[in-house]
């Protein structure tokens, strides 16, 4: 029985690893898509972040004649007065703010002089989009500075007249973040498992077709049915062959990842991560019982079907299924719990990403992570057998 | 020995096959003739085992399919209707993966593989990719897969399908050689021509019942020493009209 599983397993791998079809999904797709959209994704939201707290903002400033001080109090915050704007009025930088030709007008007061010198509430008006979500670190930069320039004057004022300054500011906020910068990377990482599982599902994803489907369209499963093999060990072997392309893919992916979160610039962000070479060793380990289950679920669905592209198609689905307690984790934002160790796909999740945050993962959750997976991997490999010898294989 | 009695088959509604008994000995070509649909596959495979018998007994030298069809399995040769090759192994490797399945020992196997890649003529083919393979050389590998163990039973489903002419003779003439050998060789076609040249026995289905059975000779005589194609109308029943 074991010398007919390891027969048929190391067939199909080799068999597979000359289906060009099936390599470039299991050693290329995968490991590769996720890691480069990723980069992508993550230098795309870093670059914004950052460039809106640090380039010098061009502002068009209506009236600059009237307010020198401000407008040298707000360039030596990189925030410089547009020479030529072409604003003259309130109507046309709405208009120019609407068409999306500035982000940001600011228009002083004719008596913004004559009222900040008589200390009677000088005026300067803000004109941006409150919708253009682009613009948003901009404009706030440009407020804030301009409040500062506000408090900066009144608190001359009162000590011009011999009081604290903190007379008017009663309140003292201070800021205590607490999350580490291993945590607020995480935020972003929290993608990364969605990848892993993703390009572990896919490297297995021809080889479960073939499995059924395929054999059963190039007419080389009734032939392999009058073998003197039993079914079992036929469908073992080769879930087996199809676990060995996910592993294969899986540790490719982790590689990539591992690589490449190191020519990230998290630090840019305040951020760092742990994820190095040990990391995602640890991470191989946690996501190892995932790959039966995800093999005995598409040879499940793959054995209902009748042609390989049937097949193909309904596996596209079933690949999104795992990915569905992750969207709901990362929107209710869970905590890792023993009972939610007995989700699989969820609990790989929640373990990794304890992993990245650098928090220590406990032996317990592991415990019940892997045997929860392990065991319903063997159900639907059980089911995947019962449904293999039915006399419907045939199709 | 293949001794089948009263054997019935039913898929949902549809009767495949319905009291069907004949006799296959060893030694001898056992004709299974029908026209397309008569239920000639449905009992090759209930004789491989891959279907179960709906009623009545199949037994393969002295073994009975619902008892035990493992052991079955190992005295069949089995070349269904289309057999599939594995498009990216070689020849002699779909071979090997067979012999390794019936479990034959490394040196036997490839002791066998490399006489039936001589008595197949495969040797221009045997470390090609099935890929790219005609019919006639897909047919040989799979009769070469189906013999790699040397089953005493050979169960071969419309096998001359798709061949040219030579390679129907040829095919003709290694059947002959495995009957003179000792084999128990069923085949299963509706071409007339194929079966009256080669087989020493017949069995005509017709809506999965045996319609008639004997040598060629006792059906001439017995339907009035016509020739076998109109034996074969009069015994499924006339031309439909």
């Amino acid at each position: 029985m074991m010398s007919a599983i390891l027969t048929v397993c190391r067939k199909e791998i080799l068999d597979n690893s000359r289906d060009r079809r099936t390599v470039l999904t299991a050693i290329l797709l995968g490991p590769l898509l996720g890691p480069i959209l990723f980069v992508v994704i993550i230098s795309f939201t870093i670059s914004r972040a950052t460039s809106s707290a640090e380039e010098p903002i061009d502002v068009p400033i209506i009236g600059a004649e009237h307010a020198g001080n401000l407008v040298a109090f707000l360039a030596s915050r990189d925030i410089v007065a547009s020479e030529d704007h072409g604003i003259a009025s309130i109507d046309e930088a709405v208009n120019a703010v609407r068409d999306g030709d500035r982000e940001i007008v600011v228009l002083v007061d004719d008596s913004f002089g004559d009222d900040l010198a008589s200390e009677a509430g000088a005026h300067v008006s803000l004109v941006y989009d409150e919708s253009d979500n682009t613009s948003g670190p901009r404009v706030g930069r440009v407020r804030g500075s301009i409040n500062a320039y506000s408090q900066q004057i009144g608190a001359l004022r009162l000590l011009a007249r011999g009081l604290d300054p903190s007379v008017v500011r009663p309140l003292i906020i201070d800021n205590f973040d607490v999350s580490t910068a291993e945590e607020r990377s995480s935020l972003l990482l929290g993608m990364l498992t969605y990848f892993l599982l993703f390009a572990t599902l896919m490297g297995g994803l021809y080889l479960a077709t073939d499995t059924t489907a395929g054999e059963r369209e190039r007419k080389s499963l009734e032939p392999l049915l009058a073998t003197p093999v039993r079914r079992s060990s036929l469908l073992l072997g080769k879930m087996g062959a199809t676990v060995a392309f996910m592993l294969l893919s899986l540790a490719l992916t982790l590689a990539c990842f591992a690589v490449s979160i190191r020519y990230m610039p998290l630090a840019e962000l305040g951020m760092s991560t742990s994820f190095g070479l040990g990391t995602a060793m640890i991470a191989f380990l946690v996501l190892i019982p995932f790959a039966p289950l995800g093999a005995a679920l598409m040879t499940v669905v793959a054995s209902f079907t009748k042609s390989y592209k049937e097949a193909q198609n309904y596996l596209g689905f079933v690949i999104l299924i795992p990915t569905m307690p992750l969207i709901l984790a990362s929107i209710l934002n869970v905590r890792p719990t023993l009972a939610l160790m007995a989700v699989p796909s969820l609990s790989q999740h929640l373990l990794i990403t304890n992993l990245i945050r650098a928090e220590p993962i406990e032996a317990s959750m592991l415990a019940v992570s892997v045997t929860t997976t392990l065991l319903l991997g063997a159900v639907l490999a059980y089911v995947a057998i019962r449904l293999y010898e039915r006399e419907r294989i045939l199709g | 020995m293949i001794e089948v009695d009263s054997l019935s088959k039913q898929f949902g509604k549809i009767s495949a096959l319905s009291d069907v008994s004949f006799r296959a000995r060893d030694g001898l070509i056992t004709g299974l003739l029908g026209p397309n649909g008569a239920g000639k596959s449905t009992c090759l495979r209930v004789l491989s085992t891959v279907l179960q018998p709906g009623a009545g007994t199949a037994r393969l030298g002295g073994i009975d399919v619902s008892e035990d069809p493992l052991a079955v399995r190992r005295i069949i040769g089995a070349l269904p209707h289309g057999a599939g090759l594995y498009p990216h192994l070689t020849a002699v490797e779909n071979i090997r993966y067979f012999g390794q399945l019936c479990e034959v020992a490394p040196a036997a196997l490839s002791r066998r593989i490399d006489r039936l890649v001589q008595r197949l003529d495969l040797g221009d083919v045997a470390d090609r990719k099935a890929k790219g393979f005609s019919q006639g050389e897909r047919t040989k590998v799979a009769l070469a897969r189906a013999l790699v163990h040397e089953p005493p039973h050979l169960l071969l489903d419309e096998p001359t399908n798709g061949l040219d002419v030579m390679a129907v003779r040829q095919l003709r003439r290694w059947l002959r050689e495995l009957a003179r050998e000792g084999h128990c060789v069923l085949i299963s076609s509706h071409v007339m021509q194929e079966i009256s040249a080669l087989a020493d026995n017949l069995v005509i289905i017709a809506h999965g019942r045996v319609a008639a059975k004997g040598t060629p000779t006792e059906l001439a005589a017995r339907f009035g020493n016509r020739d076998l194609e109109e034996i074969f109308v009069s015994a499924i029943g006339g031309e439909p009209s």
